[in-house]
């Protein structure tokens, strides 16, 4: 077994992964709490992603719409709790009921149309959440909802403290990324894969690529549910406005830049669009206009993202 | 039942209609001919509510307004072809995403910047202030000439594509853009034009909604939603699905939102009628999206030819 990663990206994301382990004890050596609920935000964050790049990246499907289950697992944590549920056990299995059974249905609708299409139905149905939300004058409507209690699990279990609920998102996070990665290195992944590049060829060696596709879907829906899920009770406070379309957008943007398609990519993008978001509007107001002119950048001038600087230097490295 | 109301009620679905049209002709061209998915084409719909606001404060005239307003939506049109859509044809659907959702922060960012936080106003003349009666009915007049410039604008259309040569290079582009470049048609000037005709239509029915609304920062974000889910059902391309589309569309989500408890309530108690009805109208233009698809994926009226 090797002990030194293989590459150089392999070794800052082995770093990356083992400076996050131990996060949350800098900061309280360094005192700086606010910190830790940045980091747990992009966190959660980064799991949404993670979850996008599985179709986005791997399969191709180009989806405007993931953050609805952003919003409908949050609203799996908000509903109940309104009701004096705080089991979390019934949240966790609200959220990957009701994401999965949504992502089942819509998905099985978008994934009958392509390109243009798909992107424009993802965004309706995701609209289509973020309305009916924002009529539901029972759970606050547009002014949203608080949560009092985080979801209740076994006390080795909990999530009450800021640390505690740091090392849920660390854990399902992890879990994540190693779910992903089995899942696109086994038969599975590379069927996703392979329908991206050529479809008609997967179908004539006898894959339902419709199938296959869908599943995916389901997946990366039930992934960022559980997303929305902890995005929920990390803010204590949800409201539709955590799955307007624009975050659908940046969700976009952090695995765009990130780089799509690459397991670590993800995280990376979101780590630069939260250090973004802080620093941009740290400086200036009008931080959006900044941000905008980099989207318009990236795409005429950059490809491949950050994991494709960092894989410049693998392929250089192997020349050399 | 009160007819008066019921008749208010489509004469506003037939405005909300007419506006997404407004929108969705372009869009729906955008997409067909170009196979351009742009997001921000509701930034001009902003923009020309903006300019449009800003010249009517200063002379007074509505009319100087739109034209300006006219004026410079087309030419940001031309200008986010010419520098950008332009380069972008031929790249991948992700890329016109993130270009345009960048196009949009920019635009709303720069709105916030010139004009400031909040919502602008724009002032009617008194002539169109008024109300009309016909009968017991009592109308604003100014809806009125928002539904008969939505008309005429569709009219123009109409002729300028089924009767004119560029209409004809459109229809052409629409259904099989590569046999009109084989044709030897100056395809980027096509592109030009059309996509500068959309951003001036789009703008147009902002400049229309504004009096009633005020100009706001993302006004068009919204909306937009709704545009696209009227080419889809109109078929992508095609101006007379999105005509029709637009119509159905706006008049269901403006009678389902006043009509829809009443009717719930022939079959359920009062108070889950009262909850359940803005509910389900928030969703009924989305599912009538979803049972088009599942029947018609090409959508209701898809250009002639097309694949």
């Amino acid at each position: 077994m090797r002990i030194l990663p293989k590459t150089v990206s392999a070794g800052v994301y082995t770093g990356f992964l083992a400076l996050l382990a131990i996060a949350p004890w800098i900061f309280s050596v360094i005192d700086e709490p606010f910190y830790l609920d940045l980091l747990s935000r992009g966190l959660i964050l980064a799991i949404a992603a993670l979850s996008l790049n599985l179709i986005l990246g791997y399969g191709g499907m180009v989806s405007l719409g993931h953050a609805a289950y952003l919003g409908i697992g949050a609203y799996c944590v908000g509903i109940p709790a309104y009701y004096d549920f705080y089991n979390g056990w019934l949240h966790l299995g609200l959220t990957v009921l009701v994401s999965g059974l949504f992502a089942l249905v819509t998905g099985a609708i978008c994934l009958r149309t392509k390109g243009v299409y798909f992107i424009m139905i993802t965004l309706a149905f995701s609209q289509m959440v973020y309305f009916t939300f924002v009529s539901l004058e029972e759970y606050g409507g547009d002014d949203g909802l608080v949560i009092y209690l985080r979801s209740e699990f076994p006390t080795w279990l909990s999530m009450e403290s800021p640390v505690a609920l740091y090392y849920w998102i660390f854990t399902v996070l992890l879990i994540t990324l190693f779910f992903i990665h089995r899942l696109v290195h086994a038969r599975f992944g590379r069927v996703i894969v392979g329908s991206r590049f050529n479809e008609d060829r997967m179908q004539s060696l006898g894959y339902s690529t419709y199938r296959y596709r869908l599943t995916c879907y389901v997946i990366s829906g039930v992934i960022c549910g559980i997303a929305g899920m902890l995005l929920g009770n990390f803010t204590s406070f949800i409201s539709p406005e955590m799955m307007g379309w624009t975050r659908s957008g940046e969700l976009i943007f952090m695995v765009v830049i990130g780089g799509a398609g690459t397991l670590f990519g993800p995280l990376v993008g979101t780590a630069a669009f939260v250090f973004l978001e802080e620093f941009l509007s740290y400086i200036t107001i009008y931080w959006h206009l900044i941000f905008g002119l980099m989207l318009i950048a990236l795409v005429l001038f950059g490809k491949g993202g950050i994991h494709g600087w960092l894989s410049a230097f693998d392929r250089k490295e192997k020349r050399g | 039942m009160d007819w008066n109301l019921l008749i208010t009620q489509v004469l506003n679905g037939l405005q909300l209609g007419l506006l997404l049209f407004l929108l969705a002709s372009g869009l729906t061209l955008i997409f067909g001919i170009m196979d351009f998915i742009n997001l921000s084409h509701g930034s001009f719909y902003m923009i020309g509510a903006y300019f449009c606001g800003t010249v009517v404060s200063m002379s007074g005239s509505l009319l100087a307004g739109i034209v300006v307003g006219l004026v410079c939506t087309f030419a940001i049109g031309a200008a986010v072809e010419w520098f950008i859509a332009r380069r972008l044809y031929r790249s991948d659907h992700l890329d016109h995403v993130l270009v345009t959702f960048g196009l949009i922060l920019v635009f709303d960012t720069l709105v916030h910047m010139i004009w400031g936080a909040a919502g602008m106003a724009i002032r009617l003349p008194d002539v169109l202030n008024g109300q009309v009666s016909l009968g017991t009915l009592v109308l604003p007049t100014y809806r009125l000439v928002i539904i008969t410039s939505g008309l005429l604008v569709a009219a123009i259309l109409y002729i300028m594509v089924s009767k004119t040569r560029l209409g004809m290079l459109i229809r052409a582009g629409a259904s099989n853009r590569t046999m009109v470049e084989a044709l030897g048609v100056n395809i980027n000037k096509l592109f030009l034009i059309v996509f500068a005709i959309g951003a001036t239509m789009s703008g147009f029915a902002g400049m229309l909604i504004a009096p009633i609304t005020e100009a706001s920062i993302g006004m068009g974000n919204e909306i937009i939603i709704i545009a696209f889910v009227v080419v889809i059902v109109g078929g992508i391309g095609s101006i007379k699905g999105a005509f029709y589309a637009a119509l159905i569309i706006g008049l269901m989500d403006t009678l389902g939102r006043s009509y829809l408890d009443d009717v719930l309530e022939l079959s359920m108690p009062t108070q889950y009628a009262e909850t359940a009805a803005p509910a389900l109208s928030a969703m009924l233009v989305y599912i009538l999206m979803a049972v088009v698809l599942a029947f018609r994926p090409q959508g209701l009226f898809p250009p002639a030819g097309s694949k």
